[in-house]
């Protein structure tokens, strides 16, 4: 998986033991450090984190300079910095990967971070289902601290700083930072309107600037290489590389790295390998849970993060995952609700109340009772809480079912016209039925149908009474002349 | 609240938890993560005992616990069996692990087999979607499962 890639984020990633610092630095590890503590000042070090173009990668892709630059500005006898690996995104784990196979660029980063913002504390947020990269980091901060790269006085410069590790619990609307913060306060992880920003008033009511674990890992190698450098990959808006959690049908899944601007074909099927077992490409996903689904007329536009906002979708993450013929879209659409509708917090209602309508719609439709009038109110009900949720969970909440509104149109149709599923997903659509010229009457079938909807003499062709089917697929299954189908 | 008796010595653990984090209530998810790894689970129990030592009220402890996913307040099985319903499993097939799952099982999400022996839950992502579709049985990790794989999973624990 090698061509097309660039490894930044991940350049240390499988590359050297986690567990040893000295490998981390023997790769330049820790020189980030050492030069912004005792060359730049904290503003000259924001400096070329801004001109570098380095953009959050947890998905919102805000400047990371500018972030830094209001949190410095703000006056406070206390500020905190916060890593967020709270990765809630179901299909999308490199934050997992970073802090697994290199916790010390996180770590480093974050001192950065401290430095020009003017904060001594740092405080990772991570899920408390990644044990293993708990340990590492553990592992790591112990090392770090050894060296005297955490602590008091570090480097001789007089700059203190240490970190803590703050747990999830399990609940995706702690990716959005007021609500992780408050998590982290050992609240309920409900988000407040902004302003004021966390930047102003965050963790204790204190400056606290929140950033991803990628946009991180990003940040020593910005200071060691130069933000020419950096500006340099990419394209006009949206720098550097991002990483992929590629997954689906698709033959090579895991972790790339590509330059922003590579186009979703390459990424697919260039260095994906393309889809397994030759199956035809429907489409992609990108963005979890408040992305959107994109189609073949996509392929070919550059990733980044205006451009798959303009699409429709949106970076995320940066999950991705592939489709083929086999998955319906209307039951996707309806899986990403049913996520969100669990992990709504329940605050303001467009979320609440919204979403959970928006499934029910989707489950009727699916169930094979739409109506026209249900498409329209899809699409109205999707605008309204795009528009009026508190955080950014509820407005994007809506990108999954408006994104399949828009590029696969015609499956809603025939879900709502035609009463059918093309892809044989959505049960209550399907119809199993018996083709009178291949069925010899063996009764095999009927023997194995478990609610007794089959009916036929011996040696005659059988009947499925539609009433009475189930759709278990029993008989489908049984059948040794491939008599049965679905319609 | 329904009354579980503790016995001495649990309690005791449960308050030295408490103390290890200062009493500091903003340490409370933390002291629910110590006190759900001593018990297997947070009963109502537990929860008065944490809301008394933290000092805050008991309404805000369980807020707190049924907030989120992880936190449970009902006991799990012998071997917790979770089913992974991130994407990229559920499009390769998850929902049809889980199905086999219940009908083997005879038993709900969310919901304990009568010997004990088993609990069925779902979750959203282990971060292993390269092996979708996921299953874990306690800390093991099974990938690729089929519906036709899942009876030889439950037959590994059955004895």
């Amino acid at each position: 998986m090698a061509k097309k890639q660039l490894r930044i984020a991940l350049r240390n990633c499988g590359v050297i033991d986690p567990e040893r610092i000295e490998e981390y630095i023997e790769r330049d590890g820790y020189l980030a450090l050492g030069k912004v503590l005792t060359e730049l000042s904290p503003e000259a070090a924001i400096e070329i984190i801004k001109k570098s173009g380095l953009r959050g990668r947890g998905g919102g892709g805000f400047s990371t300079g500018l972030k830094w630059d209001i949190t410095r500005r703000v006056k406070a006898d206390q500020k905190y910095v916060v890593c967020n690996a709270d990765e809630g995104d179901p299909g999308a784990f490199m934050d997992r990967s970073v802090l697994e196979g290199d916790p010390h660029s996180v770590i480093e980063a974050m001192a950065i971070n401290g430095y020009c913002t003017g904060a001594s504390k740092g405080l990772v947020y991570i899920r408390a289902e990644y044990p293993l990269a708990i340990e590492r980091l553990k592992i790591a901060m112990k090392q770090a601290s050894e060296w005297g790269f955490l602590g008091t006085n570090i480097l001789g410069t007089g700059f203190n700083f240490e970190i803590e590790i703050r747990y999830g619990a399990g609940a995706f609307v702690c990716g959005e930072e007021t609500a992780l913060i408050h998590s982290m306060e050992g609240l309920r992880g409900e988000p407040t309107v902004k302003p004021p920003f966390p930047s102003e008033s965050g963790y204790l009511e204190k400056p606290t600037n929140v950033n991803n674990v990628e946009t991180y890992a990003n940040v020593p190698v910005i200071i060691n290489k130069g933000w020419e450098w950096f500006a340099g990959i990419g394209t006009e808006k949206s720098k550097g590389t991002k990483v992929f959690a590629l997954a689906g049908k698709i033959n090579k899944v895991g972790l790339i790295e590509v330059p922003m601007g590579t186009t979703l074909r390459e990424v697919i099927f260039e260095i994906g390998g393309g889809l397994q077992d030759g199956a035809t490409f429907k489409a992609v996903q990108t963005g979890g849970p408040s992305g959107g689904c994109l189609m073949e007329k996509h392929l070919d536009i550059p990733i980044d993060y205006d451009n798959l906002i303009a699409a429709g979708s949106m970076m995320g993450s940066g999950g991705m995952i592939v489709m083929d013929d086999a998955n319906c879209m209307v039951s996707i659409a309806k899986f990403y609700l049913e996520f969100t509708v669990e992990e709504s917090c329940g605050k303001c209602s467009p979320c609440r109340i919204g979403n959970k309508r928006l499934f029910e719609l989707l489950e009727k439709i699916t169930g094979g009772n739409g109506t026209p009038e249900d498409l329209d109110k899809l699409r109205n009900l999707s605008h309204v809480i795009k528009d009026t949720s508190l955080c950014g969970l509820g407005q994007t909440s809506p990108n999954p079912v408006l994104s399949t509104l828009e590029n696969f149109y015609e499956e809603y149709r025939e879900h709502v016209f035609d009463k059918k599923c093309r892809s044989s997903v959505c049960k209550s659509l399907m119809m199993y039925i018996i083709d009178a010229e291949k069925c010899i009457g063996c009764t095999l079938c009927a023997r194995n149908c478990p609610v007794n909807a089959i009916t036929g003499e011996r040696k005659l062709a059988h009947y499925i009474d539609p009433e009475k089917c189930i759709k278990c697929g029993a008989c489908m299954e049984k059948c040794k002349f491939g008599a049965i189908f679905i319609n | 609240m329904a009354k579980i008796k503790l016995s001495e010595k649990k309690l005791q653990e449960l308050k030295d938890i408490c103390t290890s984090f200062n009493h500091e209530k903003g340490e409370l998810i933390n002291v629910l993560h110590k006190a759900q790894g001593l018990f297997g689970y947070l009963p109502a129990e537990v929860q008065e005992i944490i809301a008394k030592e933290l000092n805050v009220s008991v309404a805000h402890v369980y807020g707190v616990v049924t907030f989120y996913s992880f936190f449970t307040m009902t006991p799990k099985g012998e071997h917790p069996i979770s089913v992974c319903l991130g994407t990229a499993c559920y499009v390769r097939g998850a929902d049809k692990v889980l199905e086999e799952f219940k009908r083997i099982l005879n038993i709900q999400v969310g919901e304990t087999s009568a010997d004990g022996k088993f609990s069925l839950s779902c979750l959203r992502c282990v971060g292993a979607c390269g092996l979708a579709p996921v299953v874990m049985v306690g800390e093991k990790v099974y990938g690729r499962v089929s519906p036709d794989g899942v009876k030889d999973i439950v037959a590994e624990y059955r004895n």
